[in-house]
């Protein structure tokens, strides 16, 4: 955020802080190790307020629960800025200090009465002025969210929308309040932080400046490589789709699974000339390639480094040998490049890592040693002498603020783009469970007492309209496809709201359903929301 | 939360028993039904998990109503209160008065207990055992139930609409058949208080009455709370400090100094807890005067929450105490409405755990969490009942507040010994023709005590209770003072003295003790869980005489007893080895 794409707390200040706004994420399920934190601040007083379509697990532990309808975040934010600015607790010194564009989101937010967002988000209006608030009274205050707010076509405009809120009442940059994306495995945040985006190279640092495309050319002997960004895998779909992209290397993910419209996605990698799948098991992806590279599992079979939520850089270290014939991610790619014609040796795990350190100024203090000593570091750490950054952007506070000011982006609601209507009524919505993970690579192997399979959750009162028991098979469509699915009954869905996982894609394809309206910034699809239908299955009538 | 059980709804009878007490569900997010706004919106968080605390009053209000507590009753109070199924069902099921299995209305708990042994309970309950069956369906064997002057001793319960249950002391066998025959049930135990020269704590028993203001009041009530208010806290505490009070509850610990610590406390609010608790086997003093002197409790809590400034009170009497309950419950009623008393009292009963006479297990029990007990330090003066600055103190020692508060704390430590101030109440019971409360002077002999009670051929004197120790008959003009059964290595503990002639059954006694303790442990820290079921086996083996080397048993359960001891965290742990121990060496009942 502002420049660099990571939460700007620590898990420590979510146990100090006064008020935590979980804000499109089920922490409760999805993130159980930082809302153990968050937990520790709830149990020493800090007031939670969730913001969910679901009345979800973590949000029967809020204090207020919000349940807006899926994609009017940006409604309901914009409704809460207003509140706040008219009732005078816009922190008017921060604001004219560290900020930009204020004037501009003042006027964008006006129109956003309470009135017409109650109308947006089916809170009522009241409740939207408490949490409002409450947060810009809070001393300490923080927002944190997750897929809730990314799984939508203006996914980016939904963080702006949160980002916002924060500026507007000074909670950045100090200890205790923030604004922190939640990462949902152990390494996203890492895998960000090393260039694993279209735009960036490791440490957040711009490929498109020329200054910085010399010093990693010349760091690495003159190597040429693109000066423009890449594509995102959204972007990489639509390339292939129009056959600008015929060859893939895929490394530890599941596309075959895991895609919004399924079926789009398989055709696609099916039209591949060319596909390379490198992973720990033989996903469905993996199934299709033409070459498979058997992985070591990165956390327990091989060295290296994983950075968590809080920017917290740790080690990883081996534990076991891989299985045969698996290989330790770097062996692969450096044993690819020796193929291609560049022999960049053998280097160890730390040797890659004091590479990094080289060229990454917020990596450079983390010599392994120094991970060790002190229980991993958080980033920025410019130097070896510096122990990390607890909190981000704490220079957005000092007179004068240093760095640049930190800009308001006006943004306006704009609703999911798979509309209701009378042939989809419906709204789906989809997330993950506390047990399974993703498409289910890692965790359906094995049992878990929580684990009941694939179903179509619905409110018992949708399941009496319809006319359908619980466990009963429904045909659920949507404008992309149908699947048959058995029905849960779920009193905490409210009617014209279902819940889908894609954790059992082998039982049910649920991403058959979803639909691939595309972030065009971030890349991500709109699963949260597809419109659908739900049809009995008439009984079989036996053949005479 | 998480909250989900298997156990189907609730009944519209189990819902009403919870409603009644927390009030109608607001929302389906609390157990409702759904309401429009109920889409969008819900309140809950802190406000909802606050109420934790009214988990046992819960489960006591659907035990009340239901006679058991279902699976689909538990989750109904659970998303009423917010708490994890599970954790809940970890509350149920530590306390021996919920049910979690379908049961009758009606249920008999008949006390097997020491001195109910001395008076036939064996040969009551072998014969209901001939007539209904084992324990544990029509009937129910229970622990002490602290009417040993009147034993045998039962608890009879309905559960309903209009719940009841009341003591039957003594307690025959046709009362049983009648009652279990749906028969009127007899009149309320009773107590004894055999005539004694000059009671003091002991002067109104019998003579006020207990269900009216006014009559304690005639009786020179309430006058040592006007005083207190005069002369102010620390004048109060003072007087508390030179009268050299030592808390009756047993552990002895200097009133003053607990009262002063808690006065100086920083942190807020500041509770005070008044425990009434009273399971110590053979113990029944604390019954009889929350029963006849009801009003008299009230002042002292009043005065000792006016001295150290706690904001409110909880009064934890067990539940096989109904009438105490009801009285006090009256009690403080009377003196609230009357603006006598300004301090908010909750009386809170307890579900049929020895332990929570713990001081810290009865914290967490009143919390609405199973009575375990917590490491100290902290103390309760400091983070107690709610993690606040918390005053306990058992019935008997604020009774004797009152006193100090009129006369003055020098005039009390005139009477007694230097170390052992005042008077102190004893439970004679067992072998003993006038079984009763007596109160001596601190330092009176005991044999003069058993004298007065009627103790003929003595074989031993069980003094302190289950946690306390035996004496032989050449021990018993131990002076009953702290210090004097200090010197024998013997405690005054509760105050039980549990006589045995030479008529009884030594081995009996002890393994009833050990049976006690092996049911009463909190099962919290594993020596104390591993040691008490120990102890009991190898007790059963030794009397049984099988496989016996009887000198190598001994020597493990002495090991046994080193290990709760060391490694316990509360006194029932370090404790249970107490009178097993100086049975065996003491009174040699196995001649090794």
């Amino acid at each position: 955020m502002f420049g660099a794409g990571g939460g700007t707390s620590s898990y420590q200040e979510a146990e100090e802080t006064d008020l935590i706004i979980l804000w499109g994420s089920n922490a409760r399920e999805t993130h159980p190790i930082f809302f153990h934190h968050l937990l520790r601040g709830v149990r020493g007083g800090a007031k939670l307020i969730a913001v969910d379509p679901r009345r979800t697990s973590s949000a029967e532990w809020a204090d207020i629960w919000l349940g807006i309808d899926v994609g009017s975040d940006i409604a309901l934010a914009n409704a809460m800025a207003r509140e706040i600015i008219h009732a005078g607790l816009a922190h008017t010194e921060f604001i004219s200090r560290a900020t930009t564009g204020y004037e501009e989101f003042a006027r964008c937010v006006e129109a956003y009465t309470l009135e017409r967002a109650e109308a947006e988000t089916g809170v009522p209006a009241a409740a939207i002025k408490e949490v409002a608030l409450a947060y810009a009274r809070a001393e300490k205050g923080m927002i944190c969210w997750t897929l809730g707010i990314t799984e939508h076509h203006n996914a980016t405009d939904n963080v702006l929308a949160l980002i916002n809120l924060g500026l507007l009442t000074g909670k950045v940059g100090r200890y205790g309040s923030g604004l922190n994306p939640l990462r949902g495995q152990n390494n996203v945040q890492g895998g960000g932080d090393m260039g694993a985006i279209p735009a960036r190279l490791p440490g957040f640092q711009d490929l498109e400046d020329p200054e910085i495309h010399d010093k990693f050319a010349r760091a690495w002997g003159g190597a040429t490589f693109p000066g423009r960004k890449g594509w995102h895998l959204s972007e990489m779909f639509e390339a292939m789709d129009r056959g600008d992209l015929s060859s893939l290397y895929i490394v530890g993910e599941n596309p075959a699974r895991s895609e919004a419209d399924q079926g789009r996605a398989v055709r696609l990698l099916s039209g591949l000339d060319h596909l390379v799948v490198q992973d720990i098991f033989l996903t469905h992806t993996a199934q299709m390639a033409h070459v498979v590279l058997p992985a070591a599992a990165g956390w327990a079979e091989s060295e290296g480094t994983v950075t968590n939520s809080e920017r917290r850089v740790q080690r990883v270290r081996r534990a076991l040998e891989p299985p045969a014939g698996a290989r330790d991610d770097i062996d692969i790619i450096c044993e690819l490049a020796r193929r291609l014609g560049s022999d960049w040796g053998h280097p160890t795990a730390e040797q890659v890592w004091d590479e990094c350190r080289s060229l990454s100024p917020m990596h450079a203090g983390m010599a392994y040693r120094r991970l060790e000593e002190l229980g991993g570091i958080q980033w920025p750490c410019p130097d070896e002498s510096h122990r990390g950054t607890q909190f981000l952007h704490a220079r957005l506070w000092k007179h004068p603020v240093e760095g640049p000011r930190a800009p308001f982006h006006a943004v306006e609601h704009d609703p999911p783009v798979d509309r209701l209507s009378e042939e989809f009524p419906i709204r789906l919505t989809t997330g993950r469970r506390l047990d399974s993970f993703n498409t289910g690579v890692q965790t359906n192997e094995y049992t878990s007492p929580l684990r009941k399979g694939e179903a179509l959750l619905i409110s018992p009162e949708d399941a009496q309209r319809i006319g359908v028991e619980d466990g009963e098979c429904v045909r659920v469509s949507s404008r992309r496809g149908s699947v048959d699915v058995n029905v849960r009954i779920e009193p905490t869905l409210r009617p014209g709201l279902a819940f889908m996982t894609l954790h059992f894609p082998d039982q049910v394809s649920t991403n058959i359903l979803t639909i691939d309206a595309t972030d065009p910034k971030s890349g991500t699809a709109e699963f949260k929301a597809s419109a659908i239908r739900i049809d009995k299955i008439p009984a079989q009538v036996p053949a005479s | 939360m998480d909250i989900r059980t298997t156990g189907g709804p609730a009944t519209a009878e189990e819902m009403a028993a919870v409603d009644g007490l927390l009030g109608e569900p607001e929302s389906l997010w609390e157990g409702g039904e759904r309401r429009g706004s109920d889409d969008h919106l819900a309140y809950g968080g802190r406000a909802t998990r606050s109420r934790r605390h009214l988990l046992l009053p819960v489960l006591h209000a659907i035990q009340d109503r239901s006679g058991w507590v279902s699976r689909g009753a538990l989750e109904y109070a659970c998303r009423r209160l917010s708490i994890p199924p599970a954790e809940a069902y970890g509350v149920v099921s530590f306390y021996a008065r919920f049910g979690l299995q379908p049961r009758g209305a009606l249920s008999l708990h008949v006390c097997d207990d020491i001195a109910c042994k001395c008076a036939g309970a064996d040969e009551l309950c072998a014969a209901l055992e001939n007539a209904h069956g084992p324990s544990g369906v029509v009937w129910h064997r229970s622990p002490c139930l602290g009417l040993c002057d009147r034993a045998p001793a039962a608890l009879v319960e309905r559960a309903g609409m209009q719940h009841k249950d009341r003591q039957i002391a003594p307690f025959t066998l046709a009362q049983a058949e009648s009652i279990l025959g749906g028969g009127a049930w007899p009149e309320p135990a009773t107590y004894s208080m055999p005539r004694q020269a000059q009671p003091k704590l002991l002067r109104r028993i019998g003579a006020v009455d207990p269900e009216s203001l006014e009559s304690y009041r005639l009786h020179g009530g309430f006058t040592a709370l006007g005083r207190a208010e005069v002369i102010g806290s620390d004048a109060v505490i003072r007087e508390i400090t030179e009268s050299r009070l030592l808390g009756r509850g047993g552990a002895a610990f200097p009133t003053g100094r607990k009262w002063e610590s808690v006065a100086k406390a920083a942190a807020r609010p500041h509770y005070l807890v008044c425990n009434a608790d009273e399971s110590e086997p053979g113990t029944f003093k604390d019954r009889v005067l929350m029963e006849n002197d009801p009003f008299a409790i009230v002042e002292g809590m009043a005065i000792a929450a006016l001295a150290t400034s706690c904001e409110k009170g909880f009064l934890y009497v067990r539940t096989e105490y109904p009438l105490a309950r009801r009285r006090i419950e009256n009690a403080i009623a009377q003196a609230r409405a009357q603006g006598i008393l300004k301090l908010e009292i909750e009386v809170r009963r307890g579900a049929g755990a020895y332990i929570c006479g713990e001081e810290t297990a009865l914290f967490n029990s009143i919390e609405g969490k199973r009575g375990e007990p917590r490491n100290k330090p902290p103390f309760p003066v400091d983070v107690g009942l709610f993690g606040k600055p918390t005053l306990v103190n058992n019935v008997e020692t604020l009774l004797n507040v009152v006193d100090i508060v009129v006369e003055g704390g020098a005039s009390f430590a005139a009477t007694g010994t230097k170390d052992s101030t005042g008077t102190r109440l004893f439970c004679a019971s067992g072998h003993v023709t006038r079984p009763g409360i007596y109160e001596v002077a601190m330092g009176t002999p005991l044999r003069a005590l058993l004298d007065t009670a009627g103790a003929r051929k003595v074989q031993a004197v069980l003094l302190g209770g289950a946690a306390g120790s035996f004496l032989t008959p050449d021990q018993i003009d131990v002076p009953l003072s702290f210090e004097g059964t200090r010197a024998i290595g013997a405690t005054l503990g509760s105050g039980a003295v549990l006589v045995f002639d030479d008529t009884a059954d030594m081995k009996q006694v002890l393994l009833r003790i050990a049976r006690f303790f092996r049911d009463e442990s909190c099962g919290q820290c594993v020596p104390c869980r591993v040691g008490t079921k120990r102890q009991e086996e190898i007790l059963e083996r030794m009397l049984g005489g099988r496989d016996g080397d009887g000198r190598s048993d001994v020597l493990l359960l002495s090991d046994i007893a080193q290990a709760m001891r060391d490694a316990s965290i509360c006194g029932l742990g370090q404790t249970a080895a107490n009178a097993i121990a100086s049975g065996l060496t003491q009174l040699k009942v196995l001649n090794v």
